[in-house]
């Protein structure tokens, strides 16, 4: 079958007479639908404002005002120890962002009329994550700036630094796939939030994101080393070669091993279950 | 040729059963009207020959094309607008149109050129610059419904395209109608005014239920409920009893009496005998009045005759408004 992905005037194909298949088509839609997303972000200063100050807050509330009073195992400055858990935290919330803006296309029947229309039916979805993964690459060069100024840095050479970025959007994948399964399970845009922010914040706070787990009590410490935030964060801090590598546990050891196959497990997990919702939405 | 064919269509949702026995010949090139109160399977309905709900069961084409086993055949040839705006709140108007239109296969030269004729068009080129949420609910709809035309479509649904829009608003959405009906293009209408009904549709089917209880012209299901009525507006109160005696005894019939507006009313079978009739019956009894004439019965008799309730539009004209 020939897959036209495109056509050119609308004069000559005045009825629509052409259901729109293939790969080329899904590429050119969900293409399409990622530059959409990427155009609401940029016609949203307000949630541009807020999006991007609130990472930047945090790295200066916790950098300075707790960060006084933090010890980091080993040695080492508090802020280069906290860097890598904002940028890991940040990808946690964005997934705040994505069920949102998702929840809204369905409430206002916007994901009806996508639905109704001859494009790829993978677009909507794919086109949500491809535009978290941008969105997080530029939340991800807000903070690195943020970062140098407030003395972090990385130790270990350009390469091995871009790879723990690449962990970062790769966890910012993974959020995204959750993100849109909560917006597809509840189609109202402001309960997204209440339900997300309880979820997310233990999560954080029970993390290597702020404190080594070597510090917390035994067993809190066992749940924080394992909380796939965790694997992100020790993996970026091994590869930018920042302080607080941890204990000698095995999830310490094997930080890269996890910091890759948590967020593959959960991409495996709810990509599924969001594609199957999104099936069976309007049923 | 037949546009839409829908047999015996179910759908439930638990125990509700949203449309129960639903069927349905939409002839192309016609508009046809689903006429039913809130909650009737209007709808549902719609939804289901759009390809957005699966039916339970029963069976229906949309251009020929099986709308459960073939519905990229159907998206790629319909059109629809719904009761909420479905645009992107977030975008312009005209990124709305130029998304869509890429969406649809355009070329991004082609879309672009497609947004400022529909722009024009639909009397949005001054605010296409601007994000759809400040758009009032007329703009909003002139949008939407400018968004299902990107392509012509074959079949177009528009489900309740006007309600809670201020007269002119409402007159541009039927005016963007009827040229797309004059270019050949199907419309499948879901409407609880019946005003609106009567203005556009060929062919009107009553929904009520889950089904269609009748279907007609606007004309044929106003004789359904028999033929005309002859009306005598009295010019005293006093004198009603007395102009509802006489209407009685010359046409056969008991007529209905209102006396707010001093109006009594009785269906007859030949108007014209019966108005001589009522005329000479009422000078000989020395009775004044007002008025004396003859109508056909209101759309809203109609409705209110086939499914035991009147509708929505007489008494709640500003529900649809608090659902978005």
């Amino acid at each position: 079958m020939s897959a036209h992905a495109t056509t050119d005037a609308p004069g000559e194909a005045r009825w629509r007479g052409r259901a729109r298949r293939g790969p080329r088509v899904a590429v050119s839609d969900g293409l399409v639908m990622t530059r959409r997303n990427m155009a609401q972000l940029a016609r949203s200063p307000e949630e541009i404002s807020l999006y991007f100050s609130l990472p930047i807050l945090f790295v200066l509330v916790f950098g300075y005002v707790f960060g006084s009073g933090m010890r980091v195992p080993g040695g080492g400055n508090y802020r280069e120890f906290l860097l890598p858990g904002v940028f890991a935290m940040t990808m946690l919330y964005g997934m705040g962002a994505t069920g949102t803006s998702l929840a809204f296309d369905v409430s206002r029947g916007v994901v009806d009329r996508f639905r109704s229309m001859p494009m790829a039916r993978s677009a909507l979805l794919v086109g949500r994550c491809l535009a978290d993964l941008l969105r997080g690459l530029l939340e991800m060069t807000v903070l690195v700036v943020c970062g140098l100024l407030v003395g972090w840095e990385w130790h270990r050479g350009v390469g091995l630094a871009l790879a723990a970025v690449g962990l970062v959007l790769l966890l910012r994948v993974a959020m995204s796939w959750i993100g849109i399964y909560i917006g597809l399970l509840l189609p109202n845009p402001d309960t997204v939030g209440t339900v997300i922010f309880p979820l997310a914040f233990p999560l954080t706070a029970l993390s290597s994101i702020f404190v080594a787990p070597e510090l917390m009590p035994g067993w809190l410490g066992t749940i924080a080393e394992w909380n796939p935030l965790s694997a992100t964060v020790a993996a970026t801090r091994e590869l930018f070669g920042n302080p607080g590598l941890g204990s000698d546990s095995w999830a310490a050891d094997h930080a890269l091993l996890l910091a890759v196959a948590w967020p593959v497990a959960m991409v495996a997990v709810f990509a599924p279950l969001a594609i199957r919702r999104f099936q069976r939405l309007t049923d | 040729m037949t546009a839409i064919v829908a047999e015996g269509i179910r759908k439930r949702y638990g125990d509700t059963r949203a449309l129960d026995g639903f069927d349905l010949t939409v002839r192309e090139g016609t508009v046809h009207g689903l006429l039913g109160p809130n909650g009737a399977g209007k709808t549902t309905a719609v939804r289901t020959l759009t390809t957005l709900a699966r039916m339970t069961e029963g069976r229906a084409t949309v251009c020929g094309f099986d709308v459960a086993s073939q519905p990229d055949e159907v998206r790629a040839r319909i059109g629809l607008t719904g009761q909420y705006a479905a645009v992107d709140e977030f975008l312009s108007g005209r990124q709305n149109l130029v998304l869509f239109g890429r969406l649809f296969g355009l070329r991004p030269r082609a879309a672009r050129r497609r947004a400022d004729e529909l722009l024009e068009r639909f009397d949005l080129t001054g605010a296409a610059g601007r994000r759809v949420d400040g758009y009032s609910g007329g703009m909003r709809r002139r949008l939407d419904l400018a968004a299902s035309m990107i392509v012509v479509p074959r079949v177009l649904f528009l489900d309740e395209p006007t309600t809670g829009l201020d007269p002119r608003s409402r007159n541009q959405v039927w005016e963007a109608v009827r040229s797309l009906v004059a270019e050949g293009t199907t419309v499948l209408l879901t409407t609880q005014y019946l005003e609106e009904a009567d203005q556009l549709a060929d062919l009107i089917s009553v929904v009520d239920a889950g089904r269609v209880v009748a279907e007609g012209t606007a004309d044929q299901l106003k004789s359904r409920l028999g033929g005309d009525r002859v009306e005598v507006v009295a010019r005293e109160a006093a004198d009603l009893g007395a102009v509802a005696a006489l209407l009685r005894r010359v046409c056969g019939v008991e007529p209905e009496v209102d006396h707010e507006t001093r109006r009594v009313v009785a269906e007859v079978d030949d108007r014209v005998r019966a108005l001589t009739d009522v005329a000479g019956a009422l000078r000989a009894a020395g009775l004044a009045v007002e008025d004396l004439g003859t109508r056909r019965p209101t759309l809203d008799e109609v409705f209110l005759h086939l499914t035991g309730r009147p509708t929505d539009d007489a008494t709640h004209p500003e529900r649809e408004g608090a659902t978005a």
